[in-house]
């Protein structure tokens, strides 16, 4: 936004400055990767000026998802491995509403790994962010499925010995993936950069970000840390650009089409790289809460009109069989009337 | 008004075949599945409604898609009751059954009252395959051994007049047959063929007309029997769909606009029409990846703006319960439907059994209270939906409604309901909060707060599903917890301040009280006529309001000197050997009962897949008046 028009809203009393969307202090571990995340978050709301009451953030359970207790807009902290299902039934019929989702790798990955499948395929509008730490935090220490292979952990003591899952191939996979990106927490500016282009992006915005846990797992991204080389910065008009400084920290970058899903897919599957930025982008899958939008509202008295017409198909008028040629005739004591006149309620009997 | 043979404008009993008036008939239509004994059954009852009847259906159907043709497990197909009176249930025992095959009719003997009407299709006698011809014999030798009146029907021979290939019209030639027995008008008959198959082809109307007639004639030239069941006296409008079809529209009509759900037997209907329908009142029908995001799709909707509905039968309800418990703890409206079936695990699918009631009140997390509500009546199924989003989004919680497999599939008419605007849910109410409010504020009396729905300015909380104070902060305090769990729970006791006592059916004192819940209640009431009329001093009560339970129920309960539950769930058998009443499981409804109100009371019922019979819970009411402790099944 540029100054003039800040200027504007604030003299207005209209602009929502950094702490309109501040919400408790946050709790994680001094060093974790969440504090920067939501440091992005608060400037991006900022930036986008999101009104706080038609913004939701909506979790699952892991630290990650403590999140929408330290912003000040409404927030959906609710069950382990169900932040998507929850933020697609917030989504489905208001989108007026700024949906943002964050969630971990056990929760994304693992216990809610079902509904991450098919949140990806129903491609709703959304911005999710993913904090990898490849570890479960809050219940202390545990592998999780991103964990490196060999991981001792209190429940791998001997070493994790699954091969991790890749979550950028796995959502790369998914029909109707719309937007995978990765970025690391410990480089602010692309971190931003990318969260920005994945909420700007119409659908179902998936970002890994490499989260560092200082607690369990302190040196897992040491290598990317100390040798900035080793983190291949995926750059394009379409993705995100780096300026001249960062540009010479991260030598190593690469242009890539986020059009392209073949290279995205090289660059996520090969285990040597690293890859940072926007790995694919498509702008015309559909979005399912608009697939399923009707076009209008509807009052009471249309939905009694339509009632009434759906009655309609269903309705029995009784004809009228009064004095039926019947009544002349005598009643025959027949056999074949078997026992059936001993089950009349009080108000039953022969109408005779 | 002069009944005329529509065929040949002669009146019923020109031939000197007099029609038998009776007060009611129960009539079965079997067949293999996919040869339309459903389509004629269901026909056969609508022309029944229109013609002023009190009717009742039962679907038959196997436990599979495809079962083998010729099979006793196989028998798909409808049992019709009808009356001159309202029905409520599909009663004991079969008067007159129409089967395709003798094999189909052979698993269901034991239906049949001794001396019944058996119609039986013929052709079996001349198979090519010797074994067929031989099985249909000897079955035909049973029949008229065991005292049954069979009588053989050349179904396919003149269906064959009428079409090529008979085995898809035989079900109109029955139809066709059902309504020369019954003195139906054919007219009526006409019409429904003309809609049901309108749609798709003039030529398929015609031969299918042709089949009615051919059916009818042949009834008035071989038939030496006729019935006459005079009109209930219903006058008004009445709706004919099944109990699913009723929630369906009954969700419609509560201005819900979110239906969540996975598709499972026997809800899964409901949701089918619902597909086709909701649109037309603005309301999407989402078919999630699995149970618990139906659940939580739900709740996201709920907490959006308006109530939103899952439905679901008794698996997928176990599955959901996580998210009730959220939706409890975090108060989010929402409308669950669980279509009971058999259980536990995947039990039995498409059969009948009240075996959620305790999961529904007690399942999930902790203390989770939610109101639980049972629909006993197709009727109900409509309106107890417009109830629940109503108490759901009053008291902001989850609102369970039981159905079961007996109401899903029953069809039985009832008054065309007029629309209310009132019925509706408001619009999303997207208003300031005030200042200083909190998004807890629980009211001290009744546990009552106002809900902020995302969009309203000045409301920015995080709803959490850890525990938590008035403004929704996280919080673990001793203080804090035992007060909200305490305004949660003083909800329940709020709502059932303002619910009145249900109405005893009889007298208001006896010897003996019979308590149902849910599909059972038709059936139950008419064994209380029955013991009644024996000169027995039995009454029945019948709960809508599980939890919470309705007011003055103990008031109710002392001025019998006996009470038996009954219900479609196990209760341990007293004269099974180990059983003892210090170890004795008591039914779903039972443990409530008694441990709400100290009130010893026996509870009595089956888990035999099928709707409680009359008869069965005549028997078992007989036996404990007997004053024996000892059951039989």
């Amino acid at each position: 936004m540029d100054l003039i028009d800040q200027f504007r809203r604030a003299n207005a009393g209209q602009f929502h400055p950094i702490e309109d969307y501040q919400g408790r202090d946050a709790r994680w571990c001094v060093g974790c990767g969440d504090h920067t995340i939501l440091t992005a978050l608060l400037r991006l709301c900022r930036d986008e000026q999101l009104p706080p009451e038609k913004t939701v953030f909506v979790s699952g359970i892991g630290c990650s998802s403590r999140m929408p207790h330290y912003l000040k807009t409404y927030g959906f902290h609710g069950l382990h491995g169900r932040a998507l299902p929850v933020a697609e039934g917030i989504a489905i019929r208001r989108p007026d509403l700024h949906v943002i989702v964050s969630t971990g790798d056990g929760d994304c990955c693992s216990i809610g790994a079902g509904h991450w499948i098919h949140a990806i395929r129903y491609n709703m509008n959304m911005t999710v962010l993913m904090h990898d730490n490849c570890v479960y935090g809050l219940t202390k220490m545990q592998a999780s499925p991103t964990s490196p292979q060999g991981l001792k952990s209190n429940t791998s003591p001997r070493g994790a010995v699954l091969a991790p899952l890749n979550p950028l191939i796995t959502a790369l996979s998914v029909s109707n993936a719309s937007f995978v990106a990765q970025a690391p927490d410990w480089i602010p500016d692309i971190l931003y950069s990318i969260i920005a282009q994945g909420f700007r992006h119409k659908g179902f915005s998936f970002i890994r970000i490499l989260q560092r846990c200082p607690n369990f797992l302190p040196d897992l991204f040491d290598p990317l840390l100390q040798d900035p080389t080793k983190t291949l910065v995926l750059t394009h008009p379409n993705g995100i650009q780096l300026d001249e400084s960062s540009a010479r920290i991260y030598r190593n970058h690469f242009a890539h089409d986020p059009a392209d899903m073949n290279r995205a897919r090289e660059l996520a599957s090969n285990p040597d790289i690293t890859p940072v930025g926007v790995l694919y982008r498509n702008e015309q899958v559909p979005c399912y809460e608009d697939l399923r939008r009707l076009g209008q509202s509807f009052t009471p008295a249309m939905i009694g009109h339509a009632l009434d017409k759906e009655f309609d198909k269903f309705t029995v008028q009784p004809q009228c069989h009064e004095g039926s040629a019947l009544d002349d005739l005598e009643l025959e004591a027949c056999a074949l009337s078997g026992s059936n006149d001993r089950t009349v309620p009080a108000s039953g009997g022969l109408h005779r | 008004m002069t009944q005329h043979n529509p065929l040949n404008g002669r009146a019923f009993s020109s031939d000197g075949k007099h029609p038998v008036e009776l007060s009611e008939h129960i009539v079965e239509v079997i067949s293999d599945s996919g040869e339309g004994a459903q389509k004629c059954a269901q026909s056969f009852a609508t022309v029944a409604a229109k013609m002023g009847n009190g009717v009742w259906t039962v679907e038959i159907i196997p436990a599979e898609i495809q079962p083998p043709a010729r099979s006793m497990a196989g028998a798909s197909g409808n049992r019709i009751r009808l009356g001159s009176h309202r029905v409520t249930n599909g009663g004991d025992q079969a008067d007159l059954v129409v089967a395709f095959n003798e094999q189909v009719l052979l698993g269901r003997l034991h239906e049949i009252k001794p001396g019944g009407i058996i119609l039986l299709e013929n052709k079996w006698a001349g198979d090519p395959d010797a074994g067929i011809a031989q099985s249909y014999l000897e079955v035909l030798q049973r029949l008229q051994r065991d005292g049954f009146r069979a009588h053989e029907v050349p179904m396919e021979e003149e269906c064959r007049k009428c079409v090529p290939d008979a085995r898809r019209g035989k079900n109109m030639f029955v139809l066709g047959l059902l309504n020369r027995i019954y003195g139906q008008d054919l007219e009526i008959s006409r019409q429904q063929v003309v809609q049901a198959f309108g749609k798709k082809a003039e030529k398929l109307v015609d031969s299918n007309l042709k089949l009615l007639e051919a059916g009818y004639r042949w009834a008035e030239d071989h038939l030496d029997f006729q019935f006459f069941i005079p009109p209930a006296g219903i006058t008004e409008p009445q709706i004919v769909v099944n109990g699913n079809t009723a929630l369906a529209l009954g969700i419609m009509a509560s201005g819900m606009e979110v239906c969540a759900m996975y598709p499972i037997t026997p809800a899964t209907s409901a949701s089918h029409y619902l597909s086709e329908a909701f649109e037309k009142v603005g309301g999407l029908v989402h078919q999630a990846e699995d149970e618990l995001a139906a659940c939580c799709f739900a709740i996201g909707a709920s907490y959006a703006g308006k109530c939103a509905v899952t439905i679901t039968s008794g698996p997928g309800y176990a599955l959901k319960q996580e998210a009730l418990g959220l939706a409890c703890m975090a108060e989010i409206p929402l409308v669950v439907v669980n279509v009971q079936r058999g259980g536990p695990s995947t039990g039995q699918p498409t059969k009948v059994e009240q075996g959620d009631l305790l999961s529904a009140c007690f399942g999930s997390q902790g203390d989770a209270p939610k109101v639980v509500l049972a629909a006993a009546s197709i009727e109900d199924c409509f309106h107890l939906m417009i109830a629940a989003r109503k108490i759901a989004e009053t008291y902001r919680l989850p609102v369970v409604v039981l159905s079961d497999a007996n109401l899903a599939t029953a069809q039985q008419p009832f008054p065309r309901p007029k629309f209310q605007e009132e019925w509706v849910a408001p619009p999303i109410d997207q208003s300031p909060v005030s200042e200083g409010a909190a998004p807890y504020d629980w009211d001290a009396r009744t546990g009552l707060s106002e809900r902020f729905i995302p969009g309203r300015p000045g409301g920015m909380h995080t709803l959490t599903g850890l525990a938590h104070d008035r403004n929704s902060c996280v919080a673990y305090g001793p203080e804090a917890n035992e007060e909200a769990i305490r305004h949660r729970s003083l909800k329940l006791v709020a709502l059932q301040h303002s619910l009145k006592p249900p109405r005893v059916h009889g007298a208001a004192q006896g010897e003996l009280l019979i308590v149902g819940w849910g599909s059972t209640r038709g059936a139950i009431e008419e064994a209380v006529d029955r013991l009644h009329a024996g000169g027995l001093a039995v009454s029945s009560l019948h709960l809508t309001f599980i939890q919470p339970l309705h007011g003055g129920l103990k008031e109710i309960l002392t001025k019998f000197t006996k009470v038996m539950v009954v219900e479609g769930n196990w209760s341990d058998r007293l004269d099974d050997e180990l059983v003892n009443e210090e170890n004795r499981r008591y039914s779903d409804l039972g443990w409530l009962l008694r441990a709400r109100f100290l009130i010893d009371m026996d509870c009595w019922g089956e888990v035999k897949g099928q709707p409680i019979k009359p008869g069965a819970i005549e028997a078992a009411a007989r036996l404990r008046l007997g004053k024996t402790d000892r059951q039989t099944a």
